[in-house]
């Protein structure tokens, strides 16, 4: 295999302490190697870098790509696509439409294009996991996995309610095998539940859930402790009781609370810090400050954003109830789906206003986060894509962080009111071009437990983006100079060089087997397929790499 | 793959296996129950299969046909690989159609095929649910999986539908009998209600059924939205529709005061008068009724893998069914890019039909332009339309003996266990090798 040599590049590499220092990276078999002792040894082909940006390849820890609801997202609205950008077939590439949920070749286009190499979906019932493999084989160039929704399975549920820690950690590590997932995932604990058992939601970390007697705490406590033990690289992802809703944030704060120091990872959290009166929009806040003072001081949690930005795009998620209250509010055109024994779903258009109080409040709530968090190690960047925006806004956030006037620009136009219900204003910080490496790719990298992601030092996966440097930040992010991923040029300036189909990145944690006749029992009962079709096989994988447990 | 033009030769019928956990895809059940006893090329027995199902296993035998003709004359597999590419790259419309039975491994490359020679590619949803998928694009729908019917709905509908006839294990394994999750008493704990023009077999499965005059579902369901919102209805509903009005108020009380409910549609209401907004005012009726309780719809799918051709077409295109890629991009326009009416207007000028039999179904305009035209045709069978075929492959068939994955109505993909090997590729080997052939002739020319 030939060595390529990215050289005389400025490299942000963080997880290695470089910070903006001209330097060459080697890489042989798709891997980062060290440079040869021999000064005088050349590579085989080098790329000069001289005068731009290199970083590690960028990491989305949250999005929608792929499974049912993305792909009813895409059914549902034809609308969105006529006047979108057309994305051309090329001889080596394909086609495909954009809108807020583009196609999945599109998809992966997209994401290389813009210098992201990586990226999680991050809600999929285990039911539907093969659906999601199949989407990932038309999604290309990007490695990929994704999270396995539990926070709503009754056997999860069952375990909890009868105090079962060893069956609860043992399904969890069956379940992860048998959807070849990553992570496990709670979205609204309970309250999905108790939506599909008639309607309705979990009014807060104690509301108890039908037919189960089980709490949202409980759960959120259960799962964090049973994905801690069973050593899952990246801890429970939980996405909280009340999305949504004003007054949210002490929600949020207990939930945060009852983890008592266990790991977590509270998701799309813009959307979770709200204060004001449920029953009274127009006393619609931000708590982020509340909030990030506690988030602070608790260094096991991490965070990722959930930006809104302006304009038409999606909301899709697991989280039913939140799907049925987006209809009410909005009164646009509505998908719900509840999967057996396992989770719901819920997709409406949503249009980000500036001129709405509460839209750019919101929009001003994730940039606070952004901004109130000292640790930029703890906080990843998304936008939850679709749901607060695409993630082809990525570049405009890092232009709105790195510049301040940018951000004051913005309010100027917004409804008057939203300096009254933030601190935005007052917030002066500015991200570096290394803190924008942390929050874009290594930060995620680390709280995914991704070793070999995020970072350019020996042995690390040869995903890098080159960027050149412009005063235009955002225009800068958009448009890599290069980009490369398991060590082959895949991006020049745009245009696709080489595609293939990326890898699947999945975990394969042990559990004790002798719980699977157990399992098997109470799913025989209750689902409408077999259980020896369950569980996806090897055939679905293509490229994949079991990504460790840890002890 | 062979060479020979001769049929190739099928194995002797010694070996006995059984095969558990089959899955069945005659229907868009997709029952993967199904436990069959193979001996050598032949089911002798289909534990579990329901009439139609036992028909689809029990009646499977192998035809001794070449494996390709072109123009009727037995050819090579690579001589017809060849001449199909042709085909498909000469062509300035090239239409590909069908794709409802087969897996989505074969869908993926048939839309990848039309996208590299800037065709048109389109599923037989254009002609049963296409006006679910429309209406769909207009409200939405509340749905879910049929476990959730199974374990949680003690109030069904049926509307414009026959599954006692159509879907035989709907009833038993998914919908009416089962006992469930919530649902201890199983057929005790629902209530069924069979809407639809005649008195069908299913009717006699329903504890209530309104036998509603022909071309009235729209005004059926809007009356129900009506009385649900609190909207008074004139009585003059009963001229209409052959319901009357206090039968309806009763209707929709016990639908408000059900736990979980759901409408199961089928073709009756989506390709009657009205179409696409039938299947609207019954979408928004279920939507409507979450306002009060937990309330669904289901469009009931008839063949095994037309769910998987929507998401596939979907998530490579964005777009469901009908959609044009001749631009360089997908573009959809049901009517305009929907096989019957682009075969109809005269306006394709090749064709490549997979698993289906557009000559048996289509108008008769549309087989006119069809059997003008240049085809390619994937069938196990010597349809209608293989039998009009340019080129032809006899291929083998989806679950019985090639793996896969197929979606059940319900969007849950499940994967095929194959009973035993045919001697004739499947239609994901055809299509490969056409791909393949397809790529190298525009690379040559570009």
């Amino acid at each position: 295999m030939s060595q390529l040599k990215i050289s005389g590049g400025t490299v942000y590499d963080p997880k290695n302490g470089v910070d903006g220092v001209i330097r060459d990276i080697w890489i042989e078999n798709g891997r980062v190697v060290a440079a040869p002792t021999d000064a005088n040894q050349k590579a085989h082909r080098v790329l000069d870098a001289t005068g731009l940006v290199v970083m590690p390849g960028g990491v989305d820890m949250h999005c929608h790509i792929a499974g049912p609801k993305v792909n009813t997202a895409r059914k549902m609205m034809p609308e969105t696509k006529r006047l979108a950008e057309k994305v051309h077939r090329t001889p080596l590439t394909r086609s495909g439409t954009m809108g807020s949920v583009p196609s999945t070749f599109a998809t992966g286009y997209k994401y290389a294009g813009m210098g992201y190499t990586t990226a999680f979906d991050a809600a999929i019932p285990p039911l539907a996991a093969r659906h999601v493999h199949e989407e990932f084989g038309d999604t290309p160039i990007i490695d990929k996995g994704f999270f396995v929704l539990v926070g709503n399975n009754h056997y999860v549920l069952q375990q909890i309610r009868d105090n079962e820690p060893e069956k609860l950690k043992g399904f969890i590590g069956w379940l992860l095998n048998a959807a070849k997932g990553y992570a496990a995932k709670i979205v609204n604990p309970g309250g999905v539940e108790i939506w599909k058992s008639g309607g309705g939601d979990a009014a807060g970390l104690d509301s108890p859930v039908d037919h189960f007697g089980v709490t949202p705490r409980q759960i959120v406590t259960g799962v964090a402790q049973a994905a801690m033990d069973l050593g899952l690289p990246h801890p429970v992802h939980i996405h909280c009781n009340n999305l949504g809703l004003p007054g949210n944030w002490q929600t949020t704060l207990a939930t945060m609370q009852a983890l008592e120091g266990r790991r977590a990872h509270l998701t799309h959290i813009q959307f979770h810090s709200y204060g004001g009166n449920p029953d009274d929009q127009s006393t619609f806040c931000s708590e982020v400050p509340r909030l990030a003072e506690y988030f602070n001081t608790h260094p096991n949690l991490t965070t990722d954003v959930g930006q809104v930005l302006f304009g038409e795009t999606t909301s899709m998620t697991g989280d039913g109830p939140l799907g049925y209250f987006l209809h009410q509010v909005y009164g646009r055109k509505w998908f719900s789906s509840d999967t057996e024994m396992e989770a719901g779903c819920g997709v409406v258009p949503i249009t980000y206003k500036d001129k709405s109080r509460v839209h750019a409040l919101q929009w001003a709530i994730g940039l606070e986060w952004y901004l109130l968090v000292d640790d930029p190690w703890r906080v990843a960047m998304s936008t939850d894509h679709p749901n607060g925006g695409s993630f082809l806004a990525y570049p405009e956030i890092i232009a709105l962080l790195m510049d301040r006037t940018r951000r004051e620009e913005v309010l100027k136009r917004v409804h008057p009111k939203v300096k009254d219900g933030c601190t935005l204003v007052d917030l002066k910080r500015e991200y570096t071009l290394n803190e924008i490496a942390i929050i874009t790719r290594a930060a995620p990298a680390r709280m995914l437990g991704l070793d070999r992601k995020g970072h350019l030092g020996i042995g690390a996966d040869a995903d890098v983006t080159i960027y050149t440097p412009s005063p235009d930040i955002q225009r800068m992010f958009e448009l890599p100079r290069y980009v490369i991923h398991h060590g082959e040029l895949v991006v020049e300036q745009g245009d696709i060089r080489k595609t293939f189909e990326g890898k699947l990145l999945h975990v394969a944690p042990s559990y004790d087997e002798s719980l699977v006749g157990d399992i098997q029992t109470w799913f025989e009962k209750y689902y409408s397929i077999q259980f020896a079709n369950y569980p996806v096989d090897e055939s679905y994988l293509h490229e994949h790499e079991v990504v460790a447990t840890r002890r | 793959m062979s060479t020979a033009i001769a049929p190739p030769a099928i194995p002797a019928a010694t070996e006995l296996k059984v095969v558990k956990d089959a899955t069945c895809t005659f229907c868009g059940c997709v029952c993967d129950d199904m436990e069959l006893t193979v001996e050598g090329n032949t089911i002798t027995k289909a534990k579990n299969a329901c009439v139609l199902g036992k028909a689809w296993f029990l009646n499977h035998h192998a035809e001794e046909r070449p494996v390709a003709t072109i123009e009727g004359q037995p050819a090579t597999f690579e001589q017809a690989v060849e001449r199909a590419a042709q085909i498909l790259t000469n062509a300035t419309f090239p239409i590909t159609y069908g794709l409802s039975d087969t897996t989505c491994e074969a869908q993926r490359v048939a839309v990848a095929i039309s996208d590299w020679i800037g065709g048109t590619v389109d599923t037989t949803t254009s002609v049963c649910h296409g006006p679910s998928g429309m209406a769909f694009q207009g409200v939405g729908e509340v749905t879910c999986t049929l476990g959730e019917v199974k374990n949680r709905a003690d109030f069904i509908i049926f509307w414009g539908g026959n599954p006692a006839e159509s879907h035989p294990r709907h009833f038993t394994k998914y919908s009416l009998m089962p006992k469930g999750e919530f649902l201890p008493n199983g057929r005790k704990d629902r209530t069924a209600v069979l809407i639809d023009v005649r008195k069908t077999k299913s009717a006699r499965a329903a504890d209530i059924f309104l036998q509603i005059k022909p071309r009235s579902d729209f005004e059926l369901a809007w009356a129900m939205r009506g009385i649900a919102a609190g909207v008074e209805i004139d009585p003059d509903i009963e001229k209409v529709t052959g319901i009357s009005l206090d039968v309806l108020k009763d209707v929709v009380a016990q639908m408000k005061q059900a736990k979980f409910g759901v409408i199961l549609f089928g073709m009756g209401l989506t390709m009657t008068r009205g179409k696409h907004i039938n299947s609207e005012a019954v979408l928004a009726l279920a939507r409507d009724m979450n306002k009060y309780t937990r309330f669904t719809a289901k469009p009931m799918r008839g063949h095994g893998n037309v769910t998987g051709a929507d998401n596939v077409v979907t998530w490579q295109t964005g777009y469901p069914f009908g959609v044009n890629l001749n631009r360089g991009y997908p573009r959809f326009n049901p009517g305009e890019f929907t096989t019957s009416d682009v075969l109809a207007r005269g306006e394709a000028d090749a064709a490549m039909i997979i698993a289906s039999d557009p000559m048996s179904n289509f108008s008769q305009p549309a087989r006119d332009h069809l059997r003008s035209i240049p085809s390619v045709v994937l069938d196990p069978k010597l349809s209608d339309t293989a039998k009009v075929a340019t080129v032809a492959f006899t291929t083998s068939v989806y679950g019985i003996n090639t793996p896969g994955t197929v979606y059940r109505m319900d969007d849950v993909p499940i994967s095929l266990r194959p009973a035993f090997d045919s001697p004739y590729p499947s239609d994901l080997e055809v299509l490969k090798a056409i791909e393949k052939r397809v790529k190298e002739i525009l690379q040559a020319r570009s």
